[in-house]
């Protein structure tokens, strides 16, 4: 009986591990159903964009009211890791603060945690108020309706508990250090705990104790049910913005990329005297179709991106189709490719590994054709998202689906991608005319 | 181009006058007074002529990757052909797509901006700003999208109105937080999405609130976005919209 607790905690460690890393094979599975592309250059840059972008928040604190709350909680998390360390040894092994041999150093990181355990609680209050009293617009957009609206306020609530938690278990044991209850060594320094141990001035030792073991178990069971939390919410950012600020685009933000099976067909085709089967081998890999009008279109890096969303919006705040009412909003864009990545990927799992046609897609049933149109290829989206993420790519590859495999642009733009045809210019002007400024005054 | 080659002088740079600078009423005035300041610096230079075709970047930005390329290579080989090692161009469009994407399809060239290129031959000592003009006055200026974002130069064309002597003033969203003006990826050439309102006229309107007297562009598109949204707000006679390369022959009295 004695070792029961510690039982049930290594069970629910174990478990919830196991359920995450079911999860996280599952997103991987889901990544790699995106086309292959080469990302393994420039290492060195790579590395330096994620420690900048991840771990520096340096474009968290471009707008600098929520970039420095953010960086609060963002430390507040990291740091508070070394506190989980120490419970998960104690619950295993039936210890009380194992890491209370470490004397003034213990003191000092007790201190640390529990004043960034306030802080977080204020960030949180006023992310709390900015969404739901402040109602800031980029947090009221119609794609924020619903789940994603619950998901955010829901990672707030579950934050605030877990601090509360943390700070109810910290001022039971410190009152219980002063009453000198064994098993609770003399250790901590507790600057914030101290002064709501006040209010516990009054329990007994056991009621201190039952309240001290309930606010454990309480933090920690919370602690895990949200690290399993994190699949179904864009809270999973805390986790992928670490890639994909790694694998995010690098060189010029104008740079498209040139499909390479379009070359050697122009090439061909400008070349009479090339020879057509000189080439067959590499025809192999010419896709059946250009563009994308599914997730399966999409590289796996932009499923990635799709996954690390955080549904912040400042992509959406920033785009000058958004501003001006059009329904075009980069972040739904990554939204609804992470939807229908779900849903294609529960179908192959569903249907033993194979996609079955649900009669659906990304195109049309989630993007409508208005959107991708109103796109200005402005690259604002790209360059305000915080963890690297580029909307504008995914547009423009359905924009490429709907011209190359459909000819479906509007009619203003077939006028315009004719005269370039006819007479190398997009107005109907006679190519021999282009000099003709230089005649006039 | 074809003239000097026969002639056996290779140019200093090519001019890229795209196809605005080359039919766009208001286009042509800032390809004219670009090739003023070019003629009194002295630079040898050649334009492609009837030789020169779309970029093909509105293509690509529409989704036509295959009229892209077939442009983009068709004008490699002409380029190629004459040895272009240098272009200039005042479209950030063709600076963008000759810059980047061409590289990829065999052209290497070095591609300037002619805001980028005007600074060059400030450094050089082969042009002179003379301020009195503008001395004092208010200039606010427009970030293209091509330009700025997609490609960094945020400063070459600021340095330029600084020589001016004319007050910079900033629009509310600038630099890297420039709002476009409605006319990139191919919207240029369509009607816009159903909205409240149209890009051109927000950016205007942030361009009116600086109280500005001078829209300072550096793109044939954003200038004439510009121009028509000065015009829907019937703010004509209290602020013009004008190129760089414009507002330096101005002060030039070319
Ligand atoms: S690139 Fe397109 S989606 Fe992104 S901000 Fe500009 S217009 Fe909006
Ligand atoms: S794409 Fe980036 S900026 Fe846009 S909502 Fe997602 S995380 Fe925020």
């Amino acid at each position: 009986m004695e070792y029961l607790p510690n039982v049930i905690f290594a069970i629910v460690l174990l478990a919830s591990i196991g359920f995450f890393t079911k999860n996280v094979g599952q997103i991987i599975r889901n990544i790699n159903l995106g086309k292959q592309i080469d990302v393994s250059d420039q290492k060195s840059t790579r590395w330096k964009n994620m420690a900048r972008i991840a771990m520096g928040q340096t474009k968290m604190v471009v707008r600098p009211i929520p970039g420095l709350l953010h960086i609060i909680v963002y430390l507040g998390f990291i740091i508070i890791n070394i506190e989980v360390l120490e419970i998960i040894i104690d619950g295993l092994f039936g210890t009380h603060r194992i890491f209370a041999p470490l004397g003034a150093l213990y003191s000092f990181l007790i201190a640390t945690f529990e004043i960034l355990a306030l802080l977080v609680i204020v960030a949180v209050i006023l992310f709390w108020l900015r969404r739901n009293i402040l109602r800031l617009k980029r947090f009221i957009k119609p794609e924020m309706k619903g789940w994603p609206k619950m998901d955010a306020n829901l990672i707030l609530y579950i934050e605030l508990a877990l601090m509360i938690f943390f700070l109810t278990m910290n001022a039971a044991d410190f009152q219980l250090q002063q009453l000198g209850a064994e098993h609770y060594t003399k250790a901590g320094v507790f600057p914030v705990s101290g002064l709501i141990a006040s209010l516990f001035s009054d329990m007994s030792i056991p009621d201190l104790i039952l309240l001290e073991r309930t606010a454990w178990w309480l933090h920690i069971l919370g602690i895990l049910m949200f690290l399993n939390y994190l699949y179904y919410s864009k809270h999973l950012h805390i986790l992928l913005a670490f890639p994909n600020t790694y694998y995010a685009k690098l060189g010029p933000k104008g740079q498209f990329k040139n499909l390479d099976s379009v070359t050697r067909e122009v090439r061909l085709m400008m070349d009479p005297s090339a020879d057509p089967y000189a080439v067959p081998a590499e025809s192999t890999d010419t896709p059946d179709k250009f563009g994308a009008s599914d997730v399966q279109d999409l590289s796996w890096v932009q499923l990635l991106n799709a996954y690390t969303c955080t549904e912040c919006g400042r992509c959406t705040s920033e785009c000058p189709a958004n501003q001006t009412g059009k329904k075009l909003s980069p972040r739904k864009i990554m939204m609804d490719t992470r939807d229908r990545l779900e849903e294609v990927g529960k179908n192959i799992k569903a249907n033993n590994g194979v996609f079955l046609d649900d009669g659906k897609q990304l195109l049309d049933t989630y993007i409508s054709r208005e959107e991708l149109w109103a796109c200005t290829s402005c690259n604002a989206c790209v360059e305000a998202c915080p963890v690297s993420i580029d909307p504008l790519s995914i547009i423009m590859d359905m924009r490429q689906f709907l011209v190359m495999e459909q000819s479906a642009a509007p009619s203003d733009l077939n006028n315009m991608m004719g005269n370039i045809e006819n007479n190398g210019a997009p107005w109907p002007f006679n190519q021999m005319d282009r000099l003709n400024w230089s005649k006039e005054n | 181009m074809a003239e000097v080659t026969a002639a056996g002088i290779q140019p200093e740079v090519l001019f890229w006058v795209g196809c605005a600078g080359s039919f766009d009423d208001r286009a042509k005035k800032i390809t004219k007074a670009f090739v003023k300041i070019l003629n009194e610096a002295n630079v040898s230079f050649a334009v492609l002529g009837t030789e020169e075709s779309c970029t093909g970047d509105p293509a690509k930005r529409a989704g036509n990757e295959f009229l892209f390329q077939m442009q983009a290579m068709t004008n490699i080989e002409v380029m190629n052909s004459y040895g272009v090692k240098k272009l200039v161009t005042a479209c950030p469009h063709c600076f963008n797509t000759l810059k980047n994407e061409y590289p990829g399809l065999g052209g290497q060239y070095e591609v300037v901006h002619h805001t980028q290129f005007l600074n060059e031959l400030l450094a050089e000592g082969r042009i002179s700003v003379e301020s009195g003009k503008f001395k004092g006055k208010r200039i606010t200026y427009h970030d293209p999208c091509y330009l700025g974002r997609a490609n960094g130069v945020y400063e070459a064309p600021r340095e330029l109105i600084k020589k001016l002597d004319a007050e910079l003033v900033e629009m509310k969203n600038s630099k890297k937080r420039g709002l476009c003006c409605g006319a990139g990826g191919a919207q240029m050439f369509k009607e816009p999405e159903k909205g409240d309102k149209d890009i051109n006229i927000e950016r205007t309107e942030q361009a009116l609130e600086t109280q500005a007297e001078i829209i300072a562009a550096a793109c044939p598109f954003c200038n004439t976005m510009l121009t028509d949204g000065v015009k829907g707000k019937e703010k004509e006679s209290s602020i013009q919209v004008m190129d760089i390369a414009e507002l330096i022959a101005s002060a030039k009295d070319l």
